[in-house]
């Protein structure tokens, strides 16, 4: 089993509405994010282009955080997400600084937080909220082992693309281009 | 006449009782809940625990959703309801965010009354019983001196009917809306002079199934009406095309195949060449001319004239381009839109604009058809039981006598206008109520607006939120947010007739109340008691819902409820015979109705004001996350997008040595300055004669705490009105701004 997430730039209209859904199903404070939207222009006028990201921690395959974690808070479950253990954490932040993403932030609680692909919602058979409340449906989830799957359909019939692949780290949140 | 001197109080003015409670965070939640079950945190997920049913009132989409509560009765989020055509179970981020709405410890918590105290005005906290009474004793009054039809209702959502209904009793119909004449009205009136029939909210565009989209300045996906954002992202993935005419690179002209970066003010020019192309290459559908339409020759007549050529010339879109475009329609005819956009009040001909886009549809053959524009049914709610309302003895239209025919809507700024004392005119108001709506924000001509304020007998303004309009009310009535509140039941227009429930999820917190409540109340006060017969609204609901076959039981259960359509006419003109509700009994492409009233029949290009020198045309619309000025202080979305800031084109700020971020105050064409900074955003998303801001910022009222001078407010800019005459709503495109880079203006952003 292989949790990963297809974005679909091409829908996408940057509403943040991933970024409000996260926040009240997560009771992420007001303030803080654990996802964000990124929209990057090309060209000059006329001749322009816009990519619209809803970004995120990319549950890496080879994650940095994991390996930097001097407390073995930040750890990988089954299906390949990467969590952060809230009690283990003792907010160093050198995870913060490992990722490449830029993903994690400090809670005000005194730990690190990020994105956990929503697994209580996972693991009842339900989208990660964003996914579910996206008015565009941009984003796919599901399991990359299971061929059916809304993310392996997606990125079987569409050009796809990662963030920062010469990291090295395998990222898990694919954008279809 | 006495001179009512109404200074504008910030609300702040009052005393300690005005304190916040504060946000309410989510407790503690239970231990299991923890990401690795031990945890434990003022941030724990919370517990859900029950949810009722609500519809959104953020925007006017209304998507049907769920509230959901936690253990300690708090609400954590709102769902949207899967059973919604709305929605789709898919709320905006709003919809999403509209909790915040209810947390915002800057609500109104209390009735406010204007006092004098040493030379002073300030506002003081009153009960419910002396606001209320103070409120139908100035009624009484303004009826016995003035007659009833002194008084004007400006509302703005759900709760608007409830209003209606109390001042509709009280004896005036002058109730208006700002989303008629600045907004939706010109588009209403042009589909009416064609099809018969109007477009209304939500819009019939069959989006879903649609081949080919046009937008002409229309930001779907900034603007998140959300049926159509849904319908749209479905009809990329089932491969329509889309052409966007924008002189912005729009978030909607990035997904599209064809992007028409017009030349602002000019759309109407592109429309005839587009119409010209159709007719004199024989592409229109003719057939469906044949059978339904009006016109024709005449039609034909009008745009010999108008080539592609032609219109290059005036919008910068190359004739190859125009012509390939109307090709593109062509094909996918008759599941082709033409999309009549929603605020469309740019520049005073738009009557005749949202014609020609109504005639470019009708030639398609794009009306009554799959892929085009449906026939939409809603459910027919009977009215409670209630005696008939009093006839007016005179009405608003009587202040502009032999004007404004063709409209069957009261225009605000008409409100607005016979507010202000005039010889000449034959009729005045007298009162205000202002209903949810942010007047100073919604109209133009921000000056007139105040001039009509300073001029009223007296003000009631009934919100959840202080605003600009609530500084300069006599008394305020603080109403609870929509998820403390039933409300009247939504029946809104789609594929097939629903109905959608709002029932409170929480108590009203602090001492505000619903509309309702209000409305019964004053109703009883003014010896309207007849007219208000229900216990409460409860009853009321009930009542409605069992003379449609349901009941307010079962409806607090599905939150949504689907009737079956009366007719089976979704797609009604497909060769069948119909009758169109015009002069001809045709779909009028040469309109008999304008015609007769002395206005063009037939849609004109007009040459409209272009900027001078250094400045640049102000254009506005709307960001996903906000809606107009009421979400500016919602905590999760100003968590999102907290100011707004000014579109330049780079070689804009290369003249002007603009920044990013850099602060500059706006200047309009009649030396108005806005009155606050406004950051600078450098894009090449915007044309070098335009500037572009999101509407909704720059709020003066301190006690908006996170509101209070961010950014700048498009409305003040907007001192150039340009009247439709056809149905008197205000063009508000003809307005220029250029830059004040030196801050010597004194910042006041405390």
């Amino acid at each position: 089993m292989r949790y990963a997430m297809a974005i679909d730039t091409k829908k996408c209209v940057g509403c943040s509405d991933c970024v409000v859904a996260c926040q009240t199903e997560n009771n992420v404070p007001v303030g803080y994010c654990r996802d964000w939207v990124v929209e990057s222009v090309a060209g000059s006028y006329p001749q322009l282009e816009i990519e619209i990201r809803s970004e995120r921690c990319n549950h890496c395959d080879n994650a940095p955080c994991v390996r930097c974690c001097p407390t073995g808070a930040s750890h990988i479950v089954d299906g390949g997400v990467v969590l952060v253990d809230p009690v283990k954490c003792i907010g160093c932040g050198a995870c913060i600084e490992a990722c490449p993403y830029d993903a994690r932030y400090s809670h005000p609680d005194g730990h690190v937080d990020k994105c956990t692909f929503c697994i209580h919602r996972v693991e009842k058979g339900q989208d990660p909220a964003c996914v579910s409340v996206c008015p565009t449906n941009c984003m796919y989830f599901g399991d990359l082992d299971n061929p059916n799957s809304d993310v392996s359909k997606a990125l079987a019939t569409r050009k796809y693309k990662v963030l920062a692949p010469e990291a090295g780290t395998k990222p898990q949140v694919y954008y279809l281009v | 006449m006495k001179k009512t001197r109404r200074d504008f109080i910030k609300i702040s003015a009052v005393g300690s009782g005005g304190l916040a409670l504060g946000l309410s965070t989510i407790k503690i939640a239970n231990a299991s809940d923890g990401e690795n079950g031990l945890f434990k945190s003022s941030h724990a997920r919370p517990v859900l625990q029950n949810r009722y049913p609500t519809y959104c009132e953020v925007c006017f989409w209304k998507c049907a959703a769920w509230t959901y509560t936690d253990d300690n009765g708090e609400i954590v989020k709102i769902i949207g309801n899967d059973e919604d055509p709305h929605c789709e179970g898919r709320l905006c981020p709003r919809g999403t965010g509209g909790v915040g709405m209810y947390h915002d410890e800057d609500r109104l918590k209390k009735p406010l009354i204007r006092v004098e105290k040493d030379g002073k005005q300030e506002f003081r906290e009153a009960s419910w019983e002396e606001a209320l009474d103070l409120v139908a004793g100035k009624l009484n009054k303004l009826k016995e001196e003035h007659g009833a039809e002194s008084l004007a209702l400006f509302s703005h959502g759900s709760g608007g009917k409830m209003m209606s209904h109390l001042v509709k009793a009280f004896g005036t119909t002058s109730i208006a809306a700002p989303s008629f004449a600045q907004c939706r009205g010109p588009r209403e009136v042009g589909f009416a002079a064609t099809f018969g029939e109007t477009v209304l909210s939500p819009e019939r565009t069959d989006i879903r199934d649609t081949r080919c989209l046009v937008l002409i300045g229309s930001h779907i996906g900034e603007n998140m009406h959300n049926g159509q954002v849904q319908e749209m992202s479905d009809a990329i993935d089932k491969g329509a095309t889309i052409i966007t005419v924008d002189p912005r690179f729009s978030t909607a002209a990035s997904k599209s195949q064809y992007w028409l970066p017009i030349k602002p003010a000019t759309d109407m020019a592109l429309l005839l060449a587009w119409i010209h192309v159709i007719i004199y290459e024989g592409l229109y559908d003719k057939d469906y001319i044949e059978k339904y339409a009006y016109g024709l020759d005449q039609l034909k007549q009008h745009v010999k004239n108008m080539t592609p050529e032609w219109a290059y010339g005036i919008t910068t879109i190359e004739p190859d381009v125009i012509r390939k475009t109307a090709h593109e329609m062509a094909a996918a005819s008759p599941a082709v839109i033409i999309h009549p956009g929603r605020h469309v009040t740019w520049y005073g001909d738009d009557t005749q604009r949202s014609r020609a886009i109504a005639i470019l549809n009708a030639l398609l053959g794009s009306w009554g058809r799959r892929g085009g524009f449906y026939n939409p049914e809603k459910v027919n709610l009977p009215d409670y039981p209630s005696p008939g309302y009093p006839k007016p003895k005179r009405t608003w239209k009587d202040a502009f006598p032999g004007q404004y025919k063709l409209v069957d809507e009261v225009l605000s700024t008409g409100i607005c206008y016979s507010s202000i004392p005039n010889p000449d005119m034959e009729f005045n108001i007298k009162a205000w109520m202002v209903y949810g709506t942010n007047l100073l924000a919604s109209l133009p001509e921000q000056e007139k607006t105040i001039e009509a304020i300073q001029n009223l007998d007296f003000l009631v303004v009934i919100d959840t939120m202080p605003m600009e309009i609530t500084g300069y009310a006599d008394v305020i009535l603080p109403e609870c947010t929509y998820l403390e509140r039933y409300d009247i039941l939504r029946a809104s227009p789609h594929r097939e007739p629903y109905l959608a429930l709002r029932m409170p999820a929480v108590k009203p917190k602090y001492d505000s109340k619903p509309n309702w409540w209000i409305a019964k109340e004053l109703g009883s006060r003014l010896g309207l008691e007849d007219y208000f017969k229900w216990e409460n609204i409860e009853e009321y609901l009930d009542w409605q819902l069992k003379k449609v076959g349901s009941s307010l039981e079962e409806m607090k259960k599905i939150g949504i409820k689907k009737f079956p359509r009366e007719y089976e006419d979704l797609y009604a003109l497909n060769g069948e015979d119909f009758e169109f509700n015009t002069n001809t009994g045709k779909i009028e492409l040469y309109s008999t109705e304008l015609a007769s009233e002395g206005f063009d029949p037939l849609p004109k290009y007009t040459h409209h004001r272009e900027p001078d020198p250094g400045y640049y045309r102000l254009n506005y619309g709307r960001a996903p996350m906000h809606t107009f000025s009421r979400t500016a202080n919602n905590p999760n979305l100003t968590d999102l997008m907290d100011e707004n800031n000014v579109w330049v084109n780079p070689k804009v700020a290369s003249i002007w040595g603009l920044k990013n971020d850099q602060y500059v105050y706006l200047k309009n064409q009649d030396g108005v300055v806005t009155s606050f900074p406004v950051k600078i955003r450098i894009t090449e998303r915007i044309r070098w004669d335009s500037v572009y801001m999101v509407h909704g910022f720059g709020h003066a009222d301190k006690k908006l705490t996170r509101a209070y001078g961010k950014g700048a407010s498009d409305s003040e800019m907007i001192t150039n009105v340009k009247i439709d005459p056809v149905m008197g709503g205000t063009g508000m495109r003809e307005n220029f701004v250029t830059f004040i880079t030196e801050l010597e203006k004194k910042e006041d952003r405390s």
